[in-house]
């Protein structure tokens, strides 16, 4: 018998998993460079709702300096993840930036059809 | 004996800030002047530091003021000081070699973003290396892969584009990975200070949440550091990249994500007997022995320069994480002396092949029949390199071998050092094959005069290479750093 508050109480962790593999098997199975950074980011959002669901208590409040307040959220995962969500703006940034070279330089963003035309380079070349 | 010393800050926040004063003048020379400036600096700061470690033992430094488990601390023992001084060593002989290998290979318009990028690498490289801080490390670790991505992409080969797309999705992939287990860490410790979780894991360390961040920060770390069979990202990234990148970043990135797995297996889980309770011994040799062997052999099939250096830069992490995995002293000292012993045999090859690019434009192996003959100087540095790579006698790769070898005989595993043995044998034909076609072959047709060599490519390539000769000669010093620093991993002082 699966124990229902399991199940329900860890409703953020199971978006969690969910979130993580469904992007990392995007970041595998897609041959579009782009599609694959979306893959990515969902990956790496997964992260972030993992690191702001585990600082969070039950009926915890802002971590404000008040006699009022006794239990509070941790706030230090919250900033650790804002600093992981700039670096991976930066990444994602980096990545289209060099979608968009690659786009030029080949004419396609398909990986299949980049590494056909790579395969052929080195024919020439061998 | 603890000593707090700001010089640490510096190591990270000189190039930091270097950076963008290069991106701010947008000129080329006046880039390339500040990359000398810091690169030079950087490398006398890490000797001061270096001796100051080996006298009066670990340095730190604490951000703003703040105690250790809750701000974030600097600290700097044997073991950072000796991958700190590597990194600086490679970094200031690699700018002024950059200078003119840069200006032949990236666009004139992007060299002052080249050098900000190495700078902000160099930073990168150094923070991870002195950094107590565990998600501190992440941050670090991102600012170096980052730069790398970009430096990779500046390649003249389109292929370089595609190599550093990979390379980013990889590394961004390693790099979560090892949020991941971050977090889980902090989940089960509530700490992120590195000394502070030795102290806290002990008491956690039998809950799978522990288990499950030690496998995490593993692969991850595996990953960046392109431990066979996750080393797919490397040979394209170290083949099309412009050379001094390459000689760069196969002389440091690669140590520095080894650096990181010592810390974590041996630092972080240090007071817990992981490798009792996880199977990890096992996997990681297992491996590295598959590195060892089958990069060696995708070596000896290529006929791309570079490439064949990049193979053989997997094969010799398998023996770097072969000392790791023995985790005796021993084994230690030997992973950690490869590290240094790689550092400069490899930095010597790629700045030799970058030279030979340079002056010829060539890099495969049928491009250069008799080159030998024609960049006698610069051949002969390459072929103290391959006798590196090999591990023949009197060369720095001797010493790391040797000490490998004693490591598995006292570990009491005589199978891996006759497999060690054997996979230098592979080694021996790749490196014959480059001497074969340097030396003994005559090129047909004769292929027009190239570009003179400049002294500042030929000098920083024979530094290094007497370098390892000298370190292979006068092995004490760096041996016994090496080892004082496996017996601070293992626990002993």
């Amino acid at each position: 018998m699966v124990d229902f508050h399991d199940l329900l109480g860890l409703v953020n962790y199971w978006v969690v998993i969910v979130l993580m593999m469904a992007g990392f098997y995007v970041v595998i199975a897609q041959g579009n460079l782009i599609k694959k950074i979306v893959g990515l980011n969902i990956f790496q959002v997964s992260v972030f709702v993992f690191y702001i669901s585990m600082a969070k208590i039950e009926g915890g409040s802002a971590p404000i300096l008040n006699d009022a307040i006794e239990v509070y959220s941790n706030p230090l995962p919250h900033v650790l993840i804002l600093t992981a969500i700039v670096v991976g703006v930066a990444t994602t940034a980096l990545a289209l930036a060099l979608v968009v070279r690659i786009n030029a330089a080949y004419g396609t963003i398909e990986e299949d059809e980049i590494q056909a035309i790579e395969h052929e380079e080195e024919d020439v070349s061998c | 004996m603890l000593t707090s010393d700001p010089w640490l800050l510096l190591l990270v926040v000189v190039p930091l800030m270097a950076a963008p004063v290069c991106v701010i003048l947008r000129h080329a020379t006046a880039a390339w002047v500040i990359a000398m400036a810091v690169s030079w600096a950087i490398f006398g700061i890490a000797l001061k530091l270096l001796f100051q470690v080996l006298d009066q033992g670990e340095v730190f430094y604490r951000i703003g003021g703040w105690d250790a488990p809750w701000g974030i601390e600097y600290r700097l023992d044997t073991l950072g000081a000796f991958v700190v001084i590597i990194i600086a060593t490679i970094g200031a002989v690699v700018v002024p070699y950059a200078k003119k290998s840069v200006e032949s290979e990236v666009s004139k318009e992007r060299i002052y973003l080249f050098y900000a990028m190495l700078l902000l690498c160099l930073s990168g490289l150094l923070g991870i290396t002195v950094t107590g801080d565990a998600f501190n490390l992440f941050v670090f670790l991102e600012i170096s892969s980052l730069s790398s991505y970009v430096l990779i992409s500046l390649g003249q080969d389109r292929r370089a584009l595609t190599a550093a797309y990979r390379y980013l999705i990889m590394g961004t992939i390693g790099a979560t990975f090892y949020i991941i287990g971050v977090g889980l860490m902090y989940q089960m410790t509530g700490s992120l200070n590195i000394a502070d979780l030795t102290t806290i894991m002990p008491a956690v360390a039998d809950t799978r949440t522990v288990l499950a961040a030690l496998a995490f920060l593993t692969v991850g770390i595996s990953l960046k550091l392109a431990l066979f069979p996750l080393h797919m990202w490397l040979p394209n990234a170290y083949t099309f990249a412009p050379s001094a990148v390459t000689a760069f970043l196969a002389a440091t990135a690669t140590k520095v994500s080894l650096y990181v797995l010592l810390r974590i297996f041996f630092t972080v889980f240090g007071e817990v007997d992981i490798f009792a309770t996880f199977p990890i011994q096992p996997v990681l040799i297992g491996m590295a022995l598959a590195g060892m062997f089958l990069a060696s052999l995708s070596a000896i099939w290529q006929e791309n320069l570079k490439r064949m250096m990049a193979y053989s830069s997997v094969a010799q992490i398998g023996y770097m994480v072969l000392g790791v995995a023995l985790a005796t002293e021993a084994g230690l000292a030997g992973g950690i002396i490869h590290l240094f012993n790689h550092a400069l045999v490899k930095g010597t090859a790629f700045l030799a092949i970058g030279a030979i690019v340079y002056s010829s434009g060539a890099v495969t192996l049928k491009e250069l029949h008799g080159i030998g003959h024609r960049m006698p100087w610069l051949m002969a540095a390459f072929i103290v390199a391959g006798l590196g790579l090999i591990g023949v006698p009197l060369t720095a790769g001797f010493v790391s071998k040797w000490q490998l070898v004693t490591a598995t005989l006292e570990a009491d595993m005589w199978p891996l050092a006759a497999l060690i043995l054997l996979s230098s044998l592979l080694a021996v034909v790749y490196v014959w094959r480059i001497f074969e076609v340097a030396y003994l072959r005559h090129p047909h047709p004769v292929p027009p005069p190239g570009k003179k060599l400049p002294l500042s490519m030929l000098i920083p390539t024979w530094i290094l290479a007497l370098a390892s000769i000298y370190f292979g000669t006068h092995a004490t010093f760096t041996l016994d750093i090496a080892h004082t620093a496996a017996r601070q991993l293992m626990g002993g002082m």
